[in-house]
């Protein structure tokens, strides 16, 4: 593909600063807005911009199909284990509480954070999975 | 320690039987998997409902936080017997699946049938289970997202036509509850079940309430197709695979049924409810309209899966009309229909599946004298059929002799008297199948087929058998069905 060098490059540019800027939102998200959902979004978009720029063959060969399938279940898992191991340190499912008895604040914010990796996890493989679904029609 | 778990447990089972079968790929891998989950969790419904039986409420605060500032799980008798439902026909349906799906689902799209299928049953149970509105919205939607993609992984093109439909109408039906989930929380403050019914008790009964109760009633009416929103249903039952057709028509629409009778009877209070505005009036007239013109539409039907899908349609009728009726006695004849008629439902989708399988169509005119050469599957058709009509013998006769008792003790004649006709359309099309199927001659190619095999046959008849058996011996299911009513109309949660 024959494409602006402009585009190319400002996009090559912008990819890790895009990447970064979704871990900052990801481990921000204790402290003001943000959290997994929007990070998730945002590593997504940084890949949907790829394949626009780069087609989606290489954004495949970056991201494979099986992965992202697989990727959606694990992060449901993810945040569903979380409760299932408070529920093995003898509290209520999705209790945090459980992961630290001395500083349940700690404890809270500990599962608040495995929660959230889960949750980005799932969200950025959905993304990604509905953008290859749509750009995949056809070929 | 399991035990005090056993609430969440019934979601998580399920929930967690779906991801492992999304990872796997391979059909017979996550059937596997789909079946020690499904069972799973009917033993620790068995569980449940034991420790109900014996302590009474059960009250699991998800994360530890206290209700109503958290999500509540909470298992009284309704719900209990719902939960029993969902779980126990997920799990009988599990043998019968493999079969069917192999042979009517593509193998790359087996695992996800099944991952499907347990997210449907996770969102069903968990919709039961919960104490909390909004909770329920959600589970509503987990149920909801699965069943339109189970829909979709039918055999025919018209299948995705068919889960579009169903989508549009369900995302309405959804967003609606969400309104009047809404505006309850701006009048009242809270989402959980039993601190709503104790503030609605002494908030003012106006026109926002009432605008919240028309909301949530259009919402979950469109879920549990309540005429004249079943316009869905026929055709999502028709092209959806086999499994998941039987595990639909005998639990999806129960399952709304509950939310509606929770909602009413749990959180507004029945006595709020019979006010100025005439919602159980409404409620009866929609009923008896759906008893009646489903059944008829159903004599006309010339694809069995689809007649069986408006007999659903009026079979719903029976269920709201128990509950427009507002006695304990009428209850108990809606909550013991969610059961019989999720039995018999079973029963006559199971033995079609097994038709589907054998013939490789559903349609009246290519069925002539399969009964004489599946006598097996036709047989048990036969019996949830009789159920249908409610012959004495049969479960059918249980639920519409409570019905009509609660009629007579109205003194409503009329209505008693209606229950009896509309029963007697059902004659007509129960007949037109049992007509073709066992006493026309098998043609050229019908006569070549063999009786289905046994792990189709299996489920099929344990199901029919208990159309019987809890039609002859019914202290199981009417027992709790009465205790629940009474529960439910003591008002306490």
């Amino acid at each position: 593909m024959k494409l602006d060098v402009v585009l190319r490059v400002v996009t090559k540019l912008m990819l890790p600063f895009m990447l970064v800027f979704a871990v900052y939102v990801q481990f921000h998200g204790d402290y003001g807005p943000g959290g997994g959902f929007q990070a998730g979004v945002i590593a997504a978009a940084a890949l949907i911009l790829y394949a626009l720029m780069f087609g989606l063959t290489s954004a495949m060969r970056v991201v494979p199909t099986w992965l992202v399938e697989k990727m959606i279940p694990v992060g449901v898992m993810i945040y569903g284990g979380t409760g299932v191991v408070s529920m093995f340190l003898h509290e209520n499912f999705l209790n945090y509480d459980a992961l630290d008895h001395h500083h349940t604040v700690h404890a809270q914010e500990w599962g608040v954070f495995l929660v959230e990796v889960g949750v980005f996890v799932t969200v950025s493989s959905t993304m990604i999975a509905i953008f290859y679904a749509f750009g995949g029609r056809g070929r | 320690m399991i035990s005090h778990h056993l609430p969440v447990l019934i979601v998580l089972v399920p929930l967690f039987g779906a991801l492992l079968s999304a990872l796997t790929s391979r059909g017979s891998v996550s059937w596997g998997i789909a079946l020690i989950a499904m069972v799973t969790t009917l033993a620790a419904t068995i569980g449940l409902l034991s420790e109900v039986l014996h302590d009474g409420v059960i009250s699991y605060e998800i994360g530890g936080w206290a209700p109503p500032i958290g999500i509540e799980y909470r298992v009284d008798l309704a719900n209990a017997l719902v939960i029993l439902i969902v779980s126990t026909i997920a799990a009988v349906i599990m043998p019968y699946a493999r079969v069917s799906v192999a042979k009517e689902i593509v193998e790359d799209q087996q695992a996800w049938f099944y991952t499907m299928y347990q997210l449907c049953v996770a969102g069903l149970i968990g919709i039961a289970v919960t104490g909390d509105a909004f909770n329920a919205f959600v589970f509503l939607e987990v149920s909801s997202l699965a069943t339109y993609t189970m829909i979709a992984l039918g055999q025919s093109r018209r299948s995705l036509l068919s889960a579009y439909q169903y989508l549009i109408m369900g995302t309405i039906g959804a967003t609606f509850y969400i309104i009047g989930v809404g505006l309850l929380l701006t009048i009242t403050g809270t989402l959980n079940f039993v601190d709503l019914a104790a503030r609605i008790a002494v908030t003012p009964y106006d026109r926002a309430m009432l605008t919240a109760l028309a909301f949530i009633t259009v919402g979950i009416g469109l879920k549990l197709a309540l005429f004249p929103l079943h316009v869905w249903l026929p055709n999502a039952y028709a092209k959806a695979p086999s499994t998941g057709t039987a595990l639909l028509a005998s639990t999806a629409t129960k399952v709304a049924v509950y939310l509606l009778i929770r909602m009413y009877f749990s959180v507004f209070g029945i006595d709020n409810i019979i006010g100025d505005f005439p919602v159980l009036e409404l409620l009866l007239v929609l009923s008896i309209a759906a008893m009646f013109f489903a059944s008829f539409v159903a004599v006309f039907e010339r694809n069995v899966k689809r007649l069986l899908a408006y007999s659903s349609v009026a079979q719903v009728g029976y269920m709201i009309l128990g509950l427009s009726m507002a006695t304990s006695t009428a209850l108990t004849g809606t909550l013991v229909h969610l059961a019989n008629h999720a039995l018999m439902k079973g029963a006559a989708f199971l033995a079609i599946g097994a038709v589907a399988y054998q013939l490789g169509s559903v349609s009246l005119e290519k069925m002539k004298g399969i009964g004489r050469v599946m006598p097996v599957t036709m047989g048990c058709f036969v019996v949830a059929g009789l159920s249908l009509i409610g012959v004495p013998g049969t479960v059918g006769f249980i639920s519409k002799y409570y019905l009509v008792v609660a009629a007579f003790e109205k003194g409503w004649w009329w209505l008693a008297f209606m229950i009896v006709a509309s029963s007697l359309i059902a004659v007509f099309y129960v007949g037109r199948v049992v007509e073709v199927a066992w006493f026309s001659e098998p043609d050229k190619k019908t006569s070549e087929l063999k009786e289905a095999p046994l792990s189709l046959l299996l489920p099929t008849v344990v199901l029919a058998a208990a159309c019987v058996f809890f039609g002859v011996d019914a202290s199981l299911t009417a027992g709790l069905a009465e205790a629940a009513a009474k529960a439910l109309f003591g008002g306490s949660l």
